[in-house]
């Protein structure tokens, strides 16, 4: 193949894995930013939204764009109802402490998936795409379904954004991360607060989780590498920082998908890894982070 | 063990060379029969115990699953005609969590804790390997069903053997001249980056070379990669066949983007169903398959002249004309691998029979009868079809089944015979040491 279709195709891949990237770091670097909770369990978190969009999806039948569309409502719904639940019975009672909470999330991992393996079983189950449109180039066809995901992660970023800056619950989102105590003497309600950004963290990861499930199968160890991926990517575009993330996840899910293709994969990670690396020694707070007060 | 109370001791007065033997006896049947109580009477009565290593978990889920279905038939229909020299046979299942550290693990306590007669069922390749180290240091009879030539390699050891399924290299070189002369002459190979594949890697292109056809290129994918199109490029154009052959929870992903990339405008595909098994080759996204090539080990499909012994496996494992599970035609069996669970255990039992193998004691007894086997006649015991072994590097050679996809289904096109796949033997177990 020649070098501009091969360029084309590598760039399309990558703006796939960084689309749905994108999703899960946000939910993670929002979950850190406002609660200062290191959340060890989020691919799992992940994994249900892609389980639970094989059962909403197995459970509806009829066309696959109506159990997909089911999904795509539900799924993140009862994901975030887990994580809420979650977040009262474990973090709260942790008083948010940050090395406690990160030993408490790694069990919830374990629990999680060991309760998806017990439930759903070891097998990887496929999702049909709510439309199979072949996009034909003149060198490769390509899956209309993966580019739409690039479309619907875009809207969904702006939604989120939105939020953070148009809304009052976003306003209250951001008093929160950037002072809690002074917020609560405002009279927010913090814990309340606290609950409800766990519950969206969790709801951005099943979200992407049901986008890619179609092109990739549901399976109950598939938590592992969205996690790794996240917190590379919230290292890089700073910890908290919305923009950055995205500008991160782009980053890497390019240069993962132009690298893997015209290299190995294996180097792709080096890279990612080794950036992680550099971040970390010459700007700590990461490319759009402001240095801790 | 210090004799602290001097119970040993027979020097001490009191106490008598009967009641020493008695002694001695007693504690040795308690050590070497957990479940004591049940069987102290003879040991002859107590089950076989045959520890199943099996994938529960991990890449290599969906084949543990009916391996252990697979064997429970072959089980029941043993035990039901009255079990192995009389004794009726008891499976223990561990999980290794498709894992060659776990694997070895596993070895280690079926010998130790549950002190199982043999070790039975492993398939991905690198569990075999990275086990088998711990079946040659506990001296205990391993035998795989993993279709991948280590073990015909005689680069393990005396204990481990392969008699119920044939290995890749003679499955490749049996079926080369007919990829050769039905699908084309340059070939691009797609293969998983580990043991299983370096077989594929290393022993198709001599083989295709043979028969005037050449690997023009080898693609090695991660056996955990979930995203594949990023590979395709490297597939040169001027590629006539595409010979794939992938494992792992993604292997449906795998085939659609190939699907996706490529269109109705493909090259020929040849692909060892490994690349779809358990997968329902009728999922959406897998037209574009209509007309390529598989190799099976032993047909998913019923096909019409299916022998009354096939019928019968088929029957007993629960798996409908379609080689789905009956009454779940969405659960999609493994069935061109897992006929080799239901062949060794056979196997099994006729060497344990030749040996007259009475327990963990007649261990290497039963590693000489197995080597003493030469051929298997087609018939219940061995529904796949007639297989000869060779003792020397404890593997088995039978027929091999090139299927083409028809309307939805995998029709056997080509059935290769025992001589094409059979090679020179490239060292001999029967020279090391018991």
């Amino acid at each position: 193949m020649h070098f501009g279709p091969h360029l084309l195709l590598a760039t399309l891949e990558g703006l796939v894995t960084s689309a749905v990237l994108a999703l899960t770091a946000l939910g993670l670097s929002l979950v850190f930013g406002v609660m200062r909770v290191v959340n060890v369990a989020h691919g799992e978190f992940f994994m249900l939204g892609a389980v639970l969009a094989w059962a909403i999806t197995s459970a509806i039948g009829g066309h696959p764009a109506l159990g997909f569309l089911a999904a795509l409502v539900i799924a993140p719904l009862i994901v975030g109802a887990i994580a809420l639940v979650a977040e009262r019975l474990v973090l709260r009672r942790l008083d948010y402490n940050p090395e406690a909470t990160i030993v408490a999330t790694i069990g919830m991992l374990y629990i999680i998936q060991q309760l998806a393996l017990t439930f759903y079983g070891p097998e990887a189950r496929p999702v049909e795409p709510p439309f199979s449109y072949r996009i034909v180039l003149p060198w490769f066809g390509y899956s209309g379904y993966k580019l739409s995901i690039i479309a619907a992660s875009a809207l969904l970023l702006i939604a989120t954004w939105l939020v953070l800056t148009r809304t009052r619950i976003g306003l209250i989102m951001r008093a929160t991360q950037y002072d809690s105590e002074t917020t609560q003497a405002f009279g927010i309600p913090v814990g309340r607060v606290y609950g409800g950004v766990f519950a969206l963290g969790a709801m951005l990861a099943a979200i992407a989780a049901v986008l890619i499930v179609p092109i990739s199968q549901a399976h109950y160890l598939m938590g592992q590498d969205p996690l790794l991926l996240s917190f590379i990517v919230i290292i890089i575009g700073g910890l908290g920082s919305l923009r950055g993330t995205v500008v991160a996840a782009v980053l890497i899910g390019l240069s993962d998908g132009i690298v893997s293709m015209f290299f190995s994969p294996t180097l792709a990670k080096i890279i990612a890894t080794l950036l992680v690396a550099m971040v970390l020694v010459f700007r700590p707070q990461g490319l759009f982070g402001t240095a801790s007060r | 063990m210090t004799d602290k109370n001097g119970f040993f001791d027979l020097s001490k007065t009191g106490f008598t060379r009967r009641a020493a033997l008695k002694g001695l006896a007693a504690g040795a049947g308690l050590a070497m029969a957990p479940g004591f109580v049940r069987y102290s009477q003879a040991q002859s009565s107590a089950p076989i115990k045959i520890g199943f290593q099996s994938h529960r978990t991990g890449i290599g889920a969906a084949y543990g699953r009916w391996y252990e279905k697979t064997t429970a038939a072959a089980i029941k229909a043993i035990n039901a005609a009255g079990g192995i020299n009389g004794r009726q046979v008891e499976v223990i299942i561990e999980d290794d969590g498709t894992d060659p550290g776990r694997g070895a693990e596993v070895v280690g306590k079926f010998a130790t804790q549950h002190k199982t007669d043999i070790v039975f069922g492993t398939l991905f390749s690198h569990v075999v390997i990275g086990s088998a180290p711990a079946a040659g240091e506990n001296k205990m009879p391993y035998f795989v069903v993993s279709e991948g030539h280590h073990v015909a390699s005689t680069k393990l050891n005396r204990y481990v053997f392969q008699p119920g399924i044939t290995d890749v290299k003679s499955q490749i070189q049996s079926m080369a001249p007919w990829i050769a002369a039905n699908a084309g002459k340059k070939v691009t190979q797609i293969f998983p980056d580990f043991a299983f594949g370096y077989d594929h890697r290393d022993y198709l292109p001599p083989a295709l070379k043979a028969q005037g056809a050449d690997v023009i290129a080898q693609i090695a994918i991660p056996p955990t990669e979930s995203s594949f199109t990023k590979y395709f490029p490297q597939i040169p154009a001027e590629t006539e066949v595409i010979y794939h052959v992938m494992v792992g929870p993604a292997v449906l992903t795998f085939v659609k983007e190939l699907g996706e990339f490529y269109g109705s405008n493909r090259p020929q595909l040849f692909g060892f169903i490994d690349s779809l098994e358990a997968v329902d080759i009728n999922s959406p996204g897998l037209e574009f398959l209509d007309g390529s090539h598989f190799w099976e080990g032993s047909p998913r499909y019923a096909q019409p002249d299916d022998t009354e012994a096939q019928k019968a496996y088929r029957a007993a494992v629960g798996i409908d004309d379609n080689g789905a599970a009956v009454g779940d035609p969405k659960d999609v069996s493994t069935a061109a691998h897992m006929f080799g669970c239901w062949e060794t255990l056979y196997v099994v039992k006729k060497a344990m029979e030749d040996a007259g193998y009475k327990g963990p004691e007649d261990r290497a007894k039963l590693v000489e009868a197995t080597e003493a086997l030469k051929e298997f006649a087609e018939g219940p015991e061995h529904p796949q079809g007639p297989k000869t072994f060779n003792g020397k590097i404890h593997q088995c050679f039978g027929i091999q089944n090139i299927s083409k996809v028809e309307g939805g289904k995998l029709k056997v096109v080509h059935k290769t015979k025992i001589e094409d796949g059979l090679y020179e033997p490239e060292g001999d177990y029967t020279t090391q040491a018991l």
